[in-house]
């Protein structure tokens, strides 16, 4: 059995790759998560089998508790709440790896050094992702506040925390026998797991919530070398490596580096910049905005995080109903950071029963906008900015962004004329082609709704 | 012969390139759904957690932490798969009329 164990990890992590391998289409997904729940399982049994198991009681109530817990949060957690969801489970990742690492220094000190190496790597990795996520779930239930919090020297008290941390855990490997270090290396990690993340707006959460899963990855691998353990190295080096091409594919939507991301303190410069001067915008009603959707043939619908805010998803899926009903084409465009997560826009979209083939990402719509009638922006701003391409003063030039001022109407909807998140003024209200259509976006779509006519065609 | 730490640095440096092309073939529409699973297959340090907890002779330390890293992973395994399922069933192509 003891020989057996180590076959069944290696059929469990060829299913952990076919599972990531067979997310990438739609079609097959639903069977890389069940490749996935296989994997797991055979480790799970396997691991459970091949041992003695002592303390059973303590491991089968943990199962029940975690098993508890977890339920209600996969079918209770709605949709808008799934950015704080992954980060509370980057928490809950990242704490089991850190107390595995804790536990396994405390039993035996006295490790080859470049087991304790890896050791020191993941708790500290551990512990940072632990803190960090709950500082970025906190941020993102809007408990915390969303705006950068900063400090005079912060990048430097940052760095020489980290720099202490890390100088503890080399103290560490060198001489294992100071065990009373450990709890102040650990301390110093859930410290600057902290630190790392107050500085960081809600506009950046994307790239923070991809970076983390990569550290919460990178840590469970680090245990598979302390434990010996081929399987967790696998599988901990695929999901950091999954983190790591969503953050930097977060990072190229943006236009920005990661030293920027974690310590440039975006949204926080650009507010002294902020105070512009009052200029014109077109304003329109709802009756307005619904005469000119009804006269179209072609809308691009360009989502953002405010319709997650106004929970608009469901009335959005009804306005695309009634569109396409009258034989006008309606197409959603995706900008890859729209929304607090990775693909935040899809799933709430999804959610609401429209069609994935309708939601197209940024490169293939963006030379879609010069023959469409209407662009309709709902809860989006940075990512429309047109200052992003001609004003190379503007603090988001450079940044990829959907060229939304090449439709021939723009209608905007907004509850008011404040800037968005990262403090900027956006051109695109005040070009002549451009309404802004004032109000929360739930309400106002309604309002459109009961203002479009009845068509024939729906008497059929 | 290699080492263990030898074998394991090659098992690490393939799987990562590994990840890396597979996942870079991931369409974003399921890049949500793609996290969430990532994050219940990283949970397979529920692994390490049992063989900590369950160990001959752990230390009452051993078994608290280990308690609180199970329960952590095993809540990321059960939320982990069962959110990605769900979200991945919205994700449809035609309406059905």
């Amino acid at each position: 059995m003891e020989h057996l164990v180590h076959y069944i990890y290696i059929v469990s992590a060829a299913l952990f790759v076919l599972s990531l391998k067979w997310m990438n289409s739609p079609v097959t997904a639903r069977r890389g998560v069940f490749a996935g729940e296989i994997g797991m399982l055979m480790a799970i049994t396997g691991t459970l089998l091949a041992h003695q198991v002592f303390n059973w009681q303590w491991i089968l109530a943990a199962f029940l508790i975690g098993t508890a817990a977890g339920i209600p949060i996969a079918y209770i957690m709605p949709m808008t709440a799934v950015p704080q969801r992954t980060a509370m489970s980057h928490a809950c990742g990242a704490l089991a790896a850190a107390l595995v690492g804790t536990a396994e220094f405390y039993r035996e000190p006295n490790q080859p050094k470049y087991v304790l190496v890896a050791l020191m790597i993941e708790t500290l990795l551990g512990f940072l992702t632990f803190t960090g996520s709950l500082m970025a779930m906190g941020k993102l239930q809007e408990i915390l506040p969303q705006r950068p919090i900063t400090y005079r020297n912060q990048n430097l008290t940052n760095l020489g925390l980290l720099a202490l941390a890390a100088a503890l855990g080399v103290r560490l490997v060198l001489v294992p026998t100071d065990t009373w270090l450990f709890p102040v290396f650990a301390g110093l990690s859930l410290l600057f797991g902290v630190l790392l993340i107050i500085p960081i707006g809600g506009a950046d959460m994307p790239t923070v919530i991809a970076l983390l899963n990569s550290y919460a990855g990178l840590s469970a691998c680090a245990m598979g070398f302390v434990l010996d353990n081929r399987m967790l190295v696998i599988a901990g080096a695929l999901d950091g490596s999954s983190g790591l091409i969503l953050s930097i594919i977060m990072c190229k939507a943006m236009n920005r580096s990661f030293t920027n991301v974690l310590f440039g303190a975006f949204g926080q410069i650009q507010t002294k910049t902020a105070a512009v001067e009052q200029r014109p915008v077109r304003s329109a009603s709802a009756e307005e905005a619904a005469a000119i959707l009804e006269g179209s043939s072609s809308v691009i619908i360009v989502p953002g995080y405010g319709l997650a805010v106004a929970q608009a998803q469901h009335k959005i899926r009804e306005l695309f109903d009634a569109l396409m009903r009258r034989g006008i084409d309606v197409k959603f465009a995706i900008h890859p950071v729209a929304g607090r997560m990775p693909g935040h826009m899809n799933v709430l979209l999804a959610e609401a029963d429209i069609p994935y083939d309708r939601l197209v990402g940024m490169e293939d719509i963006n030379s879609e906008f010069s023959q469409c009638d209407v662009a309709l922006v709902i809860g989006a701003n940075d990512v429309t900015n047109p200052a992003a391409r001609n004003d190379k003063t503007s603090p988001i030039y450079g940044m990829p962004i959907l060229d939304v001022d090449k439709a021939h109407t723009v209608m905007v909807i907004k509850r008011s004329m404040r800037p968005g998140f990262a403090g900027i003024d956006n051109d695109l209200y005040y070009l002549d082609k451009t309404l802004m259509l004032f109000g929360d976006a739930k309400a106002f779509v309604s309002d459109i709704l009961k203002e479009l006519p009845v068509p024939l065609a729906a008497a059929r | 012969m290699l080492s263990n730490l030898e074998t394991a640095l090659y098992v690490f440096m393939l799987a990562t390139f590994l990840g890396l092309e597979v996942i870079r073939k991931v369409s974003p529409l399921l890049h949500t759904p793609l996290m969430s699973l990532t994050n219940a297959i990283s949970a397979i340090s529920v692994v390490g957690a049992i063989l900590i907890t369950s160990a001959q002779g752990a230390t009452l330390l051993s078994k608290v932490l280990g308690f609180i890293a199970i329960t952590a992973a095993v809540t990321n395994i059960v939320s982990g798969y069962l959110i990605t399922d769900r979200m991945l069933k919205m994700f449809k192509r035609r309406e059905k009329r």
